[in-house]
């Protein structure tokens, strides 16, 4: 099933690339190969929260093909957990978004959704790989599709954004390969499963340095201050889709990977760096919020908010250190929740951010106002998900950072107590700039301008109504998450230093 | 000369009677055409051959059939390099096709000498005798010096009298190199070196002595002409752009190739006592080539250019794997250093190769070999393209394809090695390296075109694309058969 999931859209893209012909045919197929895809992720995720739901530490749906490449003992190996199912979910639902926003796209429309596809397929691979090699493959060759989607289909200093975007990623992974190699030749395996805390074993590197430079290959992907100057150029050059995907899911490869693979491989060593990860986290939710209120092109806005918010991810993280020889897990369900619902939340506000730009051809705040008259439904899609954005009480948004402070006040009282005071610079940008491009006078300039049309509503509705039922239910998500954890918190458990 | 050392030479043997046969056809036959396609079938014999000492290697007891007063060895180490080579030619053969038919003359020649040059490079792969080492590096040496100034234009002469010249220097080298090593140890046999090392060296001097030192520096030197390595590859610029673009890709690959397996040769066979000490030469040679070579290519704006440079780069990837050869792996095991590189070295070929016959194909219709004159190729040639781009990306190492595989097994072996600070450095350079293998790509489809002409490529040129072009995604997504093709081919050197 997880092969299917993974290559179903490689398998459209495939078939976009040798048979259609046709725009039309084309944004049809490439529509129902992600509402396919997005029913498979459903059915998984829904599978997964009822049937073998309680066996905690087991790694479900498991593929594996042994003798990919026998030399190296490299291995086809699938699988997910508590931690990969709901991301999964997350990049199904964000990918079949970014299709039917790209209905508009009139430019080389074959290679365009095939290379979405592709993107989607090189994502999901990410979150289910249990190889490392191939967890690495997977990294490596979402680069290719984000590369001509931007340069391509971007706006701006699109080609300047897209090289920044990618050599600013290979720098990150070829520190990342040392890493997985450092680890191979300690452990004699790539398997992800079975290197989860060995970092009382003997390394051909000092533990710290490998630590350093898996952490370092996700930080850069996440993005962590002050490694993160590619997003906001990657972001407001890319087209509207990719930014979905892009803010969506792609910066929670890297959180997944801190969470798996940095802290899942190292208890210790993220015990003992804890610190630092704090540290860097404040100063990402920090400087992020307070450049965002500088902010005066939407787009742009949004992707410095992304910083600030995955922030709140290393923060939850950051937990991992535990008080009184107590490892909590709610700071790290936080970190994955925030994962989740910023997907959802900043997804949506690309989205939106970009049908303005359609219709009004303007991002730049001051230029706009009044909008609320003329498109009621962009208007009221992007008044809930900026109130989510902020933190409001009843959307997801509120759930994941609440769930993170609480984790993390223990742990670091000051730092949290400094990182909450972002809250308050979210709520200003966000409400400032909605009553700034929506509210005030309506403008004779945008007077004709209409509102979403069905297909543009499709990928809203279902952001809002994900937003919405996460935040009044979120144990549909936050109980995937705990549990998947759970393995994880064990060997911090057993790491910490009373 | 026995008959029995006749048939361990006959791969080359035939070989080089086979490129005979090709320069009287000339003189005969009307129909130029022939003599391509009697060039790549006439490669049937020394397969054939090839094929069927492999068979009978299974009946030898230490895995070689040494012939020729023990200069000449058959083991499948010299195999792999004799099916890697044939291959490689008969792709470069094929490719040539339509180049070589705008030339009026000397089309028989043009064939006759590349097939002389394989049978160097076959024999360089199969001797353990540093005399016919040298005689089968000029037998390589000499019929592509020709080849580069077959165009006779300027840049081409040019290129044909440079790569002669620096040739001979780096033959010279080599050769004062050998007699120190032959003077300090009485023999030119690689295994007999081994055996009179073991015995006189001095522990306080590196090397063990220094004209032993002196010696192995001199033929480092010698081979790091022929592989392209920094500091020795101030002539590839020149020589590549000047060259026929075919032989470029020939140059690039099959001469490389046999290179590395002389390099092999020698220094695991002779001087495997000294290993550490010329573990750190290569490392250090390794990391430097491959940074200068990446940053020149940087700013090149003709891509024969940028590939020279690039080759500069890979031959520095190539020599990590000579590095890892190292003593320092863990206890009970044996490097992946020597297969890592033969690897490498089939995903190399490959890799460039694709590269080379697509710019083949664009540039005689765009007439250039300026990267700003691949505007829009994407749509004008969308498949030539597509290898293109797959080729440039191979060699910046993402997968899927062959490239990756290549450096993950080899960086794999350094790391085994201990050589983590070398592969930091390797990893590093491919990262930087995506600036100008992307530029191509951007180029291609992000730049309009001049003219809508659509451009098509004849018959066996395009063989050879498909053939290349399939074989990196083939090895990137399954490098499980070719990697042990390659541990099988270097048993022999840990004997």
């Amino acid at each position: 099933m997880l092969s299917a999931i993974v290559f179903l859209p490689l398998a459209g893209a495939m078939i976009i690339l040798l048979l259609l012909k046709d725009a039309r045919q084309i944004r049809l197929w490439a529509a129902a190969v992600t509402v396919v895809e997005l029913a498979l992720a459903l059915a998984a995720f829904v599978i997964f929260r009822t049937e073998d739901y309680r066996r905690v530490g087991d790694m479900e749906m498991v593929e594996v093909y042994r003798d990919w490449i026998p030399a190296l003992n490299i291995q086809y190996h699938l699988g997910v957990d508590g931690l990969s199912t709901p991301l999964v979910l997350l990049t199904a639902l964000l990918g079949m978004c970014a299709v039917f926003a790209s209905w508009q796209v009139q430019l080389r429309v074959k290679e365009y959704f095939m290379w979405l596809l592709v993107l989607q397929t090189a994502v999901t691979g990410v979150f289910v790989s249990l190889d490392f090699v191939l967890f690495f493959i997977f990294w490596e060759l979402e680069l290719l599709p984000m590369y001509f989607l931007i340069s391509i289909w971007g706006s701006g200093r699109k080609e300047y954004s897209a090289m920044k975007f990618l050599i600013f990623t290979l720098l990150g992974s070829a520190f990342m390969l040392v890493g997985i190699l450092a680890l191979y030749f300690s452990e004699g395996t790539f398997n992800i499963v079975d290197l989860q805390n060995v970092d009382g074993a003997q390394f051909i590197l000092p533990a710290g340095t490998i630590f350093a430079l898996l952490f370092g290959a996700f930080a850069v992907k996440l993005p962590v201050w002050p490694v993160h100057t590619w997003l906001p150029d990657a972001h407001t050059d890319a087209p509207t889709a990719v930014s979905v995907m892009l803010a969506g899911v792609l910066l929670k490869m890297g959180g997944y990977g801190m969470i798996r693979m940095a802290v899942g491989i190292f208890p210790g060593k993220a015990q003992e760096y804890a610190w630092v990860l704090a540290f860097l986290a404040v100063v990402s939710v920090l400087y992020g919020a307070v450049v965002t209120v500088r902010q005066t092109d939407l787009k742009r806005l949004v992707a410095f908010s992304s910083i600030s918010h995955m922030g709140y991810v290393l923060l939850g993280i950051s937990s991992v250190v535990g008080v009184g020889g107590a490892v909590s897990s709610v700071g790290l369900t936080g970190a994955a929740m925030q994962m989740f619902t910023h997907g959802t939340i900043t997804g949506l506000l690309f989205l939106l951010v970009g049908l303005v730009y359609d219709k009004a051809h303007t991002r730049h705040i001051p230029d706009m106002g009044g909008l609320a008259a003329h498109m009621p439904i962009i208007a009221v899609a992007f008044l809930v998900a900026g109130l989510a954005s902020l933190g409001l009480p009843g959307t997801s948004g509120f759930v994941s950072e609440l769930l993170v402070f609480l984790g993390t006040f223990q742990v670091w009282s000051w730092i949290t107590a400094l990182a909450v005071f972002a809250i308050v610079i979210t709520a200003g940008y966000i409400l400032w700039m909605i009553q700034r491009t929506f509210f005030g006078p309506s403008l004779q300039r945008f007077a004709s301008l209409g509102d979403a049309t069905v297909v543009e509503a499709v990928p809203m509705a279902v952001l809002v109504i994900t937003i919405m039922v996460v935040g009044v239910y979120p144990a549909v998500v936050s109980d995937v998450f705990t549990q998947g954890l759970e393995p994880i918190i064990q060997s911090l458990q057993q790491v910490v230093r009373p | 000369m026995t008959i029995h050392d006749v048939y361990l030479l006959s791969p080359e043997l035939s070989l080089a009677s086979l490129g005979i046969v090709v320069i009287i056809l000339d003189m005969v036959l009307r129909r130029k055409g022939v003599l391509a396609a009697v060039s790549v079938v006439g490669l049937l014999v020394p397969l054939a051959f090839s094929i069927a000492l492999w068979g009978n290697l299974s009946g030898e007891a230490d895995g070689q059939m040494v012939g020729i007063f023990n200069t000449l060895v058959v083991d499948k180490f010299s195999l792999f390099f004799k099916f890697l080579i044939m291959g490689i030619l008969a792709l470069v053969v094929m490719s040539s096709v339509e180049y070589v038919s705008r030339i009026r003359q000397f089309q028989g020649e043009y064939y006759g000498l590349m097939l002389f040059s394989a049978s160097g490079m076959m024999l360089l792969a199969a001797t353990t005798d540093l005399v016919s080492i040298y005689i089968a590096l000029e037998l390589t040496a000499l019929p592509l010096a020709a080849l580069a100034a077959f165009l006779r234009d300027s840049r081409s002469t040019e290129a044909g009298i440079k790569f002669l010249l620096l040739s001979a220097m780096s033959s010279a080298v080599l050769l004062y190199g050998m007699t120190l090593v032959y003077g300090f140890t009485g023999t030119t046999q690689l295994p007999g070196i081994f055996e009179r090392l073991g015995t006189s060296l001095d522990a306080t001097v590196p090397f063990g002595s220094h004209a032993l030192f002196l010696g192995v520096v001199m033929i480092v030197a010698g081979f790091g002409f022929k592989i392209a390595a920094v500091p020795f590859q101030m002539w590839v610029p020149d020589v590549y752009e000047g060259a026929p673009t075919p032989i470029t890709a020939y140059l690039s690959v099959a001469s490389k190739a046999a290179g590395f397996a002389a390099i092999l040769r020698v220094f695991h066979m002779a001087f495997g006592e000294i290993s550490l000490d010329w573990a750190t030469l290569f490392a250090v040679l390794a990391a430097v080539s491959m940074t200068v070579g990446n940053l020149v290519a940087i700013s090149q704006n003709n891509i024969k250019r940028m590939l020279a440079y690039s080759t500069i780069a890979h031959a520095g990837f190539l020599m990590v794997g000579v590095a890892a050869i190292a003593a320092r792996v863990p206890a009970g095991e044996t490097t992946t250093g020597p297969s890592g590189g033969l690897f490498y070295l089939v995903a190399y070929a490959v890799t460039n190769l694709a590269a080379f016959f697509a710019i083949i194909a664009i540039s005689s219709r765009t007439g250039s070999d300026m990267i700003s004159s691949f505007a829009g190729i994407g749509r004008q040639a969308p498949l030539l393209a597509v290898i293109l781009a797959f080729s440039m990306i191979s060699l910046l190492g993402i997968p899927p394809t062959a490239g990756f595989m290549g450096k993950l097994y080899m960086f794999s072996a350094a790391m085994k090695s201990d050589l983590a600070w070398l592969v930091v450095v390797s990893v590093l350079n491919s990262a930087v390296s995506a600036y100008y293998y992307l530029r191509v790509i951007r180029v291609m489809y992000m730049q309009d075109p001049d003219n809508a002409e659509k451009v098509s490529v004849a018959f066996a040129p395009r063989v050879a694309l498909y053939i290349t072009g399939l074989s990196i995604l083939a090895l990137g997504l399954f490098p499980g058969p070719m990697i042990k093709a390659a541990e099988r081919a270097v048993e022999i050197l840990f004997l």
